[in-house]
């Protein structure tokens, strides 16, 4: 019977109508060329030049062409779709460049200046236009760990307070709070700075520490652990919470044996991504924590070193060869913490959403 | 006779553990108020003297000058923030007028025209870029972007020379605010594009298919449903990026050639912004220009606060608007 139908002459076999056919592909193909051509006229012809300019011309041209073929195709609804595909092709390229850009940047001259000594020495018996050899960034790992982590003694508690506030009291403040603690995130890092310096440097230690700097990197760390906290936890459904309370519980028995364990991966993730935003800052370390060159333990006494400053260092006191070659081994380190961080974040909530 | 019991009390009072944890997590809630009162407090207490004696001229003047004789005690102060000013808000401008176009663009393709293994590793991608430091910005800017930037900057002078903004009074045209603004850019295309995004996801999916139904080009559907419903988001994100580049610091400072005087010429190597000068003064400033930069901290922080207000009101204000 089945074998009758598809014999049969009439039946026109099945096909697959949205796919472009052969004369709509090949012209396709010649837009290409022809753009690819019209671009390097465009390059001897006009001001254009080097590698950026090619690729704007071959955008206009490759824009135009495919404009005009669409237009003759299927008259002006088609011709501005084309247009649109083509600019937001365009954008989503001009986005990405600087990405592989500074990547690249970072790998290539980073590369040059590692070595096994980077982990082991400080930059006290050393300048930044000493040989490689001599020196490393000791100091700069150690404080900006010490730092980091402080800041998240601090800033945990506050934030997971703040989020549980905003999605399980519900009191009457919570609209005024969220809007606040999004406005805090916008707070620049240098105001933070000054901030420390004003309320706690001048005041009462006069003297700029590692624990100056945690409590900077605390106040930029606040908003966006409290923000990340907040969305997992409104993702958690109320069945949960009113199944506990159900049971009797009360409702602080409620949030710390139900609530909080079904959102620990989250809150994980909430804290990397506040320690990755924190961890590259500059500002804030050059003004409260001072920059030692010399591998200090105590957060309370003596100056601090962390990355960002050995980068800022490396960079505005060199001109040397070795001191580029120092500024973007720190920079390399700096950039391989972060991505590691955020792979951690990204692995862990893509494992929390199978199960 | 038949007496009436007293209603029963239907109001249960939560328990001692309960008012506890609920007294600890308002407290808690409140911090972020509590900072950022107290951010307000101290800047306003330290930069309260420089304010009064300068009065409004401190936001419209434009001298930054500290005399003093031999034994170093202050003879005359002058602190007037009008350049940092109109340099804060030339590179920021330069960096929402590049930067914005770029991130709705984009968020619309990887919203409307990117495949979905693309789309997830691009996304990765942008969300990795808004995690660089700030610093790496301004190293790469000054290294990599700028002979290029350069370039762009004289092609620009050369067309649009008549212009009196792409004007120069001096071929110079490294560490322009133009330059800088490139960079702030680059900086804020991550978070406007994620916020764009966000937001041209929560289109409603029936006005979507209602749109095609009609016979809409992806163009079309785009310009009479997500546009309009988006509106708000996309102002609002580029309103939270305008925040963001006013308030850069370090990025701007390795960029820019930090000359104290009012320059509204984007293409010529010379200005500054507020947080650059704070950097560039706080560490050999005395006691006395630290309050003034205590003070000019302050105004950048109520800029920001401002900017970011508004923001937030229009990305979540979202929803209902639209046809």
């Amino acid at each position: 019977m089945t074998s009758a139908i598809s014999q049969n002459p009439m039946t026109p076999k099945p096909g697959k109508p949205w796919e472009p056919t052969l004369k709509e592909r090949s012209q396709k193909i010649l837009n290409f060329f022809i753009s690819l051509g019209l671009s390097f006229v465009l390059l001897f012809t006009t001001g254009l030049n080097g590698k950026l300019g090619w690729f704007i011309a071959f955008f206009i041209s490759f824009t135009v062409v495919s404009f005009i073929a669409e237009f003759r195709r299927a008259g002006k609804p088609a011709a501005q779709d084309s247009l649109l595909t083509s600019v937001s092709r365009f954008a989503i390229t001009l986005a990405v460049i600087p990405i592989v850009s500074i990547l690249a940047t970072v790998a290539v001259k980073g590369w040059r200046g590692l070595h096994w000594g980077l982990f082991t020495q400080d930059m006290a018996q050393a300048t930044v236009n000493d040989p490689i050899q001599n020196g490393g960034m000791l100091a700069a790992i150690v404080g900006t760990l010490i730092m980091v982590s402080l800041a998240l003694v601090f800033t945990l508690p506050i934030s997971i307070l703040t989020a549980l506030y905003l999605t399980e009291i519900k009191g009457k403040f919570t609209r005024p709070i969220r809007f606040l603690v999004q406005a805090m995130s916008g707070v620049p890092s240098i105001v933070a700075g000054l901030f420390i310096l004003s309320s706690v440097i001048y005041p009462i230690t006069g003297e700029r520490t590692g624990l100056m700097g945690a409590l900077a990197l605390a106040i930029l760390m606040i908003p966006t652990v409290a923000r990340t906290a907040e969305e997992v936890l409104l993702l958690i459904p109320n069945d949960l919470r009113e199944a506990g309370l159900a049971l009797g519980a009360t409702q602080w028995r409620t949030v710390a044996m139900v609530v909080v364990p079904a959102v620990k991966s989250g809150l994980v993730t909430a804290i990397i991504l506040g320690v990755a935003r924190v961890i590259g800052e500059t500002a804030p370390i050059l003004l409260v924590s001072g920059g030692g060159e010399s591998t200090n333990f105590n957060p309370v006494s003596g100056p601090m070193g962390s990355i960002p400053y050995y980068v800022w260092k490396s960079f505005q006191l060199g001109g040397t060869e070795e001191s580029s070659q120092r500024t973007w081994a720190g920079l390399l380190v700096l950039i391989l913490w972060v991505l590691f961080l955020f792979t951690i974040a990204r692995y862990i909530s893509s494992r929390s959403q199978k199960r | 006779m038949t007496q009436v019991p007293a209603p029963r009390e239907l109001v249960t009072k939560p328990r001692l553990s309960d008012q506890i944890f609920r007294v600890i997590v308002t407290a808690g809630g409140m911090s972020s108020l509590i900072i950022l009162g107290l951010i307000f407090a101290f800047l306003a207490y330290r930069g309260f003297g420089v304010i009064r004696v300068e009065g409004l001229g401190f936001i419209t003047n434009s001298n930054w000058d500290v005399i003093e004789d031999e034994s170093s005690n202050i003879v005359s102060q002058d602190y007037g923030l009008a350049a940092m000013l109109v340099g804060t808000i030339l590179s920021a401008t330069v960096a929402v007028i590049v930067g914005v176009p770029i991130a709705v663009f984009s968020a619309l393709f990887l919203e409307f025209y990117a495949g979905r293994k693309i789309r997830s590793f691009l996304i990765a991608l942008i969300d990795l870029m808004a995690a660089f430091p700030s610093i790496l910005f301004g190293l790469w800017g000054f290294l990599i972007l700028m002979p290029s930037a350069e370039y762009w900057a004289k092609l620009l002078n050369k067309y649009l020379g008549w212009i009196p903004i792409f004007d120069v009074p001096a071929p110079f045209f490294t560490r322009s605010p133009f330059i800088a603004g490139l960079v702030l850019a680059i900086m804020i295309i991550p978070i406007a594009t994620s916020i764009s995004r966000e937001v041209f996801s929560q289109t409603p999916l029936d006005r979507i298919q209602a749109a095609y139904a009609l016979g809409a080009t992806r163009f079309s559907m785009i310009r009479a449903v997500v546009l309009p419903f988006g509106r708000g988001g996309i102002v609002g994100g580029a309103m939270l990026g305008l925040g963001r580049a006013m308030g850069e610091t370090v990025a701007v400072y390795t960029v820019l050639n930090i000359v104290y005087q009012v320059n509204w010429q984007v293409l010529f190597g010379s200005g500054g912004n507020i947080a650059s000068l704070i950097l560039l003064k706080v560490n050999e400033a005395d006691r006395e220009e630290v309050n003034a930069l205590m003070a000019a901290g302050l105004v950048l922080f109520l800029l920001t606060l401002v900017i970011n207000a508004i923001a937030n009101v229009l990305v979540n204000r979202l929803g209902k608007t639209g046809r």
